[in-house]
């Protein structure tokens, strides 16, 4: 029974393709856009998420502050206010995963007969597990690099490739501001932050050494930023509250004094970045929403053609026995054959036109099941709930009336 | 009284007009026995056609008693009038009524698609309708491929495929000439000789007289109810049709 019922469908939708053919396309195009805008958005979280992860999970960045002098107030993170004292101190408070301080500067390295300007963190080992960093090749600086001021280097992936090409670098010695340094490993392949820095156009040294062999300090042990990773998120608000309490102690600040440090919550930014992203697709996927339903009433309307066009067929057939639900069917049938075959066109198309944006211009898409599943069953949905009423309105009809339309 | 095929007693059928009820049969007495071949004639507006659609359970009578084979059709429910049209019913209509998108046999075949009939059982007994009505060579053709008298043919065949007791023809021939008409009346004769009851409906005498029983309407009512033989006597009382009348109402002829 259902399949005559589908051929019957098939061959009213033959009898007059052009029609057929235009109905479907309001559903190809539906589906075809919510597929691909989903793929593009959910390419876009997921790229987000990456550079998120990239940066590390749960941190604090804490920047040495301003000083007023003579009137001239400085920016933060150009006073020596913090040292690496501070640093110990919040590793001992509760909450706390891993404390990282870090002395950056910027030195010309030269290897050979390249040279190469880049940023020089000189860092601690804990540094590595905060920005969950790996080292690719060669072995991390240890505790005891730290303690011997060794002159040892890490080199980002970038710095690698710039000074020695294919060449292997570990253990090789490049000169970091004319000071002879052995490449100790290479870095893994961080990409790019959030705000679009290479993240690997960078050297590590231990901490020790940034701050007496290569960029000097002007307290002995300040450093210019502390890199502090809480244990988890939940934890994020009270590490930031007892940071801030314990500088303050530490420091000696009186109450009606600013803070000489500044604390910025990473999460917060990268939480942004990733609502951004999440509204952006939701957003795409609502616009292409509206074009499944138009799609829909699309169909609709030529239901409701096709009809008032085959009044004289419907009331034939219900003069040989047709029950309105025979009819009723007849009519929801073809308008699901329409949007089903609409969705499937539809769903090839917006899965190749994802992959082409892939190929082409590199856009990270995701395909999911789950959201092909989804633009599948709307398209269905879309398909009974538009076609039913006009099939109705058929199943409805006075046989009597039906056989006198001309 | 029982073992009629059609058995009515005292139908009135009035329509809501916005003047209030106009009423288009007013209290018709009809029984009709198995193997009778009625002929229903009666100018335009008399109530014929009406009648016709509630023999043919596709309008319900507003008061009154109906009874088909047996059974109380005027209380059944929607789908059981659908069931009686499919099974005791075939119909022959004017416009032949054929689906032009579908072909001869399939065409034949439809009523069994809602009697639940398997696909292979209903192209088989479609072809051996069409066999009857000599148009099998064009089991596979559309309807647009044959002529007028042939798509009545097909359409007879049609009302025979679910093994009707009854066929209701509503002016079968007015879409034909002469001489294909009385091809189409001969096919009826011999049908109801095989023992089918027909009731016809029509304007022409000439093919009223095919018919045994002549059944004659005005004004929602059964004026003349009698063997053909005596109608042809009472046709000279009466005037005849006039040729402006059937422009009237088969306006589209021309």
């Amino acid at each position: 029974m259902i399949y005559t019922l589908l051929g019957q469908a098939w061959s009213a939708m033959g009898a007059n393709r052009l029609r057929t053919f235009l109905t479907m396309l309001g559903m190809v195009i539906g589906v075809a856009a919510v597929v691909l805008m989903t793929a593009i958005g959910q390419g876009a979280q997921l790229a987000v998420a990456e550079s998120i992860n990239s940066m590390g999970a749960n941190l604090f960045i804490v920047l040495s502050g301003s000083t007023t002098s003579s009137g001239v107030r400085v920016g933060t993170g150009n006073a020596p206010t913090l040292t690496v004292a501070d640093g110990d101190a919040i590793a001992a408070l509760p909450g706390v995963a891993e404390v990282a301080p870090i002395h950056p500067g910027s030195a010309q390295v030269v290897y050979g007969n390249n040279n190469w300007n880049t940023s020089v963190f000189g860092v601690t080992p804990s540094y590595l597990d905060v920005r969950s960093w790996p080292v690719e090749a060669g072995l991390p600086f240890t505790d005891t690099d730290l303690r011997s001021v060794t002159r040892v280097a890490l080199l980002g992936k970038t710095v690698a490739t710039t000074l020695f090409g294919d060449e292997d670098p570990v253990g090789k010695t490049i000169r970091i501001r004319n000071s002879p340094f052995q490449v100790a490993g290479v870095l893994s392949r961080k990409g790019q932050s959030l705000d679009g820095r290479d993240q690997d156009d960078t050297i590590l040294i231990p901490l020790t050494t940034a701050q007496r062999k290569v960029f000097g300090t002007s307290f002995p042990g300040s450093v210019r930023l502390i890199q502090v990773q809480a244990s988890s998120p939940e934890l994020m608000a009270s590490v930031e509250k007892s940071m801030n309490s314990l500088l303050r102690q530490r420091h000696r600040l009186r109450d009606n004094q600013d803070d000489d440090f500044a604390i910025r919550n990473l999460t917060a930014v990268a939480d942004s970045a990733a609502e951004t992203t999440r509204i952006m697709s939701l957003l795409l996927g609502a616009i292409a929403s509206v074009s499944l339903l138009v799609g829909g009433i699309g169909i609709m309307n030529i239901m409701l053609v096709s009809v008032t066009e085959r009044t004289r067929e419907i009331g034939i057939r219900m003069a040989i026995g047709a029950k309105e639900s025979d009819i009723l069917i007849q009519f929801l049938l073809e308008a699901i054959v329409i949007s089903v075959a609409g969705c499937l066109i539809g769903l090839v198309i917006g899965i190749g036109g994802a992959l082409l944006a892939n190929a082409i211009a590199n856009t990270t898409v995701v395909i999911s099941g789950s959201s092909v599943l989804l633009a599948f069953g709307v398209a269905a949905t879309v398909g009974i709930f538009f076609g039913f009423y006009p099939a109705r309105k058929a199943a409805r009809l006075d046989p009597i009336e039906a056989l006198r339309y001309q | 009284m029982t073992g009629n095929v059609i058995q009515v007693s005292g139908l009135h059928k009035a329509y809501d007009t916005p003047a209030g009820p106009f009423p288009v049969l007013k209290d018709v007495d009809l029984s009709i026995a198995p193997g009778e071949f009625v002929a229903i004639m009666g100018p335009s507006g008399s109530g014929k056609s009406t009648f016709m659609n509630i023999l043919g359970c596709l309008d319900r009578p507003s008061s009154g008693e109906y009874v088909l084979d047996g059974k109380a059709v005027s209380t059944m429910s929607k789908d059981d009038l659908a069931g009686v049209r499919g099974g005791l019913i075939g119909f022959v209509f004017q416009g032949f009524n054929l689906l032009p998108r579908i072909s001869l046999e399939e065409n034949v075949a439809l009523p069994l698609v809602y009697s639940h009939v398997e696909k292979e059982e209903r192209l088989r007994k479609a072809r051996v309708m069409l066999d009857k009505v000599g148009l099998g060579q064009y089991a596979k053709s559309l309807p647009n491929r044959i002529s007028g008298g042939q798509q009545q043919r097909v359409a007879i065949a049609r009302a025979l495929v679910n093994s009707p007791h009854l066929i209701l023809a509503d002016e079968p021939t007015g879409n034909l000439d002469t001489k294909t008409s009385e091809e189409i009346m001969a096919l009826f004769e011999e049908l109801n000789r095989e023992g089918i009851t027909i009731v016809l409906v029509t304007h022409e005498p000439d093919i009223a007289y095919h018919a045994k029983r002549l059944v004659r309407f005005r004004d929602g009512r059964i004026v003349h109810d009698g063997d053909v033989s005596h109608a042809q006597h009472d046709d000279h009382g009466e005037p005849a049709i006039s040729p402006s009348t059937l422009l009237g109402t088969e306006g589209s002829l021309s």
